[in-house]
C-alpha cells in the first residue's frame, strides 16, 4: 500500500505570502482571524471549495503559499461579499480572494485554458481597446479560447438569446475610448 | 427629480429590458434620467482579478463625467456597476496607497473635476423608496397586482458590502415596493441575497448552473410565481440557465421596474416583456 504525504514538514513551508498579505491595506486583517469559520459557514460556495475560506488563511498564515495559490477556492469566490459582512474580526475576505486572484495570474499558477482568468483578461483587453464590453462577443471569445468542445451545447442559449432578441455582436464603443485607454496607460507607466 | 443615469455594458446588451423599464418607469414617475453620453464601462469583478486600481480608475471617470454633466446624482442599475462606482469613490475619499495610485493616474488622464462634489450613487431602488418614497410610489398605483406571487431576489452586491440604506442579508426595500403594487409577497424568502454564482456560469458553469436552481427551486417551494430580480446578471443567470437545470422549472424571472410599470399602467411592450424567455401567466 502506498502512502502520500499530505502534511508538510516546517522546513518545507513558505510564509512569502503571508507577509505579502500583511503588506496590502486589505490583507493586514489576516492576523485577526480566529479561525471561527463564520465566513465558510455564510459561502455560498465553499461546499464546492477544495479549501474553505478559514482554511484559506489558515493555510496563508502558515505558510502553506503554492497550496493556496493553485488553489480552485480563489477562482470559485464569486464576490458576493457575504463573508466580508458577517466576519465577527472585520476581515474583508472577499478583498483578500482578489488579491489572491492577482497574485496567482502574476505567478501564472493557474491550469492552462482555465476559464476564470481567460475571461479576466480577455475583458481587460476589450475595456482598454473600446472602453466599453460587448457581453455576447465576450462569451464566444471565451468558449472560443477555453471550451470549444463544449461550444455546441452554448447553442440552445444563443438560440434563446436570439429569439428573446437580446443577442448583439455589434462591437460596443464609447466615445471617450482614447481618455479611457489613457488612463489605463498612464497606470502602467506609473508601474503598479 | 433629476438624474444623471449610467446604464453599464449588461444594460445595453442581454439586459436591454431591464434599460427599456427602468426608462419607461421612472418617466412614468416624472423622474428623469439623463444618461452620461460617453460614459465607460466600469470594470466589473472580472477587472478586480487583474488591477484593482485600473478597475477604480475606470470608475471614476464616470463620476467625472456626471459631474460635468452638472448632477449631483448618478443612478447605476447594475449591481456591478453600483459597487464598483461606490468603491472608486471610496478610494479616492480614503487615504490608503491605493488613493495615490489612483490619483496619479487621473492627473496623467488630464481629468478635472471638484472632488469636494463627487456625485452621490444610487441604485434605482433606493431612489424609489428614498427619493420619492413608498408612498408616493402608491399612490401612483392604477392597476394593483392582485394575486401576483412574487418572489423578491436581490443578488449580493446591490445589499453588500457598500450599501447600508438597508440590511446587508436580509433586505426589505423591494419587498414593501411591491406590496404597494399590489402584490403578494413572499417576504420569507431566505435566499435574497444568497448569490447567483455571477459569471460562474460562464466559467464554472456546473457550480454557477447549480446555484440558480438552488434559488428558482426555493423560489418555487414557497409558492413563487415569479422572482423580482435588480441585477442583469441574476436576471441572465435565472433565466438563461433554467434549460440546463435538472428540473424545468419555466419560471418567469423579471425585473423590478417592469413589474412596478405595470402596476402604474403601462403596456407590457413599453416594459420590455417581450424580451423575456418565459413570459408571466398571472392576469394583469
Amino acid at each position: 500500500m502506498k502512502f502520500k504525504r499530505t502534511i508538510r514538514y516546517e522546513g518545507e513551508l513558505d510564509r512569502s505570502l503571508y507577509y505579502y498579505m500583511l503588506s496590502l491595506p486589505e490583507g493586514e486583517g489576516i492576523i485577526r482571524c480566529i479561525q471561527c469559520g463564520t465566513c465558510s459557514g455564510v459561502c455560498p460556495l465553499s461546499i464546492y471549495m477544495d479549501f474553505t475560506p478559514r482554511k484559506l488563511i489558515a493555510l496563508v498564515r502558515e505558510g502553506f503559499s503554492m497550496d493556496v495559490l493553485s488553489s480552485f477556492t480563489i477562482w470559485l469566490c464569486s464576490s458576493c461579499y457575504a463573508c466580508t459582512v458577517s466576519c465577527p474580526q472585520e476581515i474583508k475576505i472577499t478583498e483578500i480572494m482578489y488579491a489572491l486572484k492577482r497574485k496567482a495570474i502574476e505567478e501564472g499558477v493557474y491550469p492552462r485554458r482555465f476559464p476564470v482568468p481567460v475571461l479576466a483578461r480577455e475583458f481587460f483587453q476589450m475595456v482598454l481597446r473600446n472602453g466599453r464590453s460587448s457581453e455576447s462577443l465576450l462569451v464566444l471569445n471565451l468558449i472560443l479560447k477555453t471550451n470549444i468542445s463544449k461550444a455546441l451545447s452554448y447553442v440552445p442559449l444563443g438560440l434563446k438569446l436570439l429569439k428573446t432578441r437580446r443577442l448583439s455582436l455589434k462591437k460596443e464603443r464609447t466615445p471617450g475610448a482614447s481618455e479611457v485607454k489613457a488612463i489605463l496607460e498612464g497606470l502602467k507607466e506609473g508601474g503598479p | 427629480m433629476r438624474y444623471a443615469y449610467y446604464p453599464g455594458c449588461s444594460l445595453k446588451g442581454t439586459g436591454k429590458a431591464y434599460e427599456k423599464s427602468t426608462l419607461a418607469l421612472f418617466t412614468a414617475l416624472d423622474i428623469e434620467l439623463v444618461e452620461i453620453p460617453d460614459w465607460n464601462c466600469c470594470g466589473a469583478t472580472a477587472y478586480m482579478a487583474v488591477d484593482e486600481i485600473a478597475s477604480a480608475a475606470l470608475s471614476f471617470r464616470n463620476l467625472v463625467l456626471a459631474q460635468e454633466m452638472g448632477m449631483k446624482k448618478i443612478v447605476a442599475p447594475c449591481s456591478a456597476c453600483y459597487l464598483n462606482l461606490i468603491r472608486a469613490k471610496k478610494i479616492y475619499l480614503g487615504n490608503g496607497p491605493a488613493r495615490e495610485k489612483l490619483c496619479k493616474a487621473l492627473e496623467k488622464a488630464n481629468l478635472e473635476f471638484d472632488c469636494s462634489a463627487l456625485p452621490e450613487v444610487l441604485h434605482p431602488l433606493q431612489v424609489l423608496t428614498e427619493d420619492l418614497g413608498i408612498e408616493k410610489f402608491k399612490e401612483r398605483v392604477k392597476r394593483p397586482l392582485k394575486g401576483w406571487n412574487l418572489v423578491p431576489y436581490y443578488g449580493c452586491q446591490v445589499a453588500r458590502p457598500y450599501d447600508g440604506y438597508d440590511d446587508p442579508v436580509y433586505p426589505v426595500k423591494m419587498d414593501l415596493l411591491l406590496e404597494a403594487a399590489g402584490a403578494q409577497v413572499i417576504s420569507d424568502y431566505p435566499l435574497k441575497t444568497r448569490c447567483c454564482g455571477g459569471s460562474l456560469t460562464g466559467t464554472i458553469e456546473n457550480v454557477g448552473i447549480r446555484l440558480n436552481f438552488l434559488l428558482i427551486k426555493e423560489a418555487k417551494k414557497r409558492g413563487g410565481e415569479a422572482i423580482v430580480t435588480i441585477c442583469p446578471l441574476c436576471q441572465f443567470n435565472l433565466e438563461m440557465y433554467q434549460g440546463k437545470m435538472e428540473e424545468k422549472f419555466r419560471m418567469p424571472v423579471l425585473y423590478l421596474p417592469q413589474v412596478l410599470g405595470l402596476a402604474l399602467g403601462l403596456s407590457p411592450e413599453e416594459l420590455g416583456f417581450q424580451h423575456l424567455v418565459y413570459k408571466p401567466h398571472m392576469e394583469v
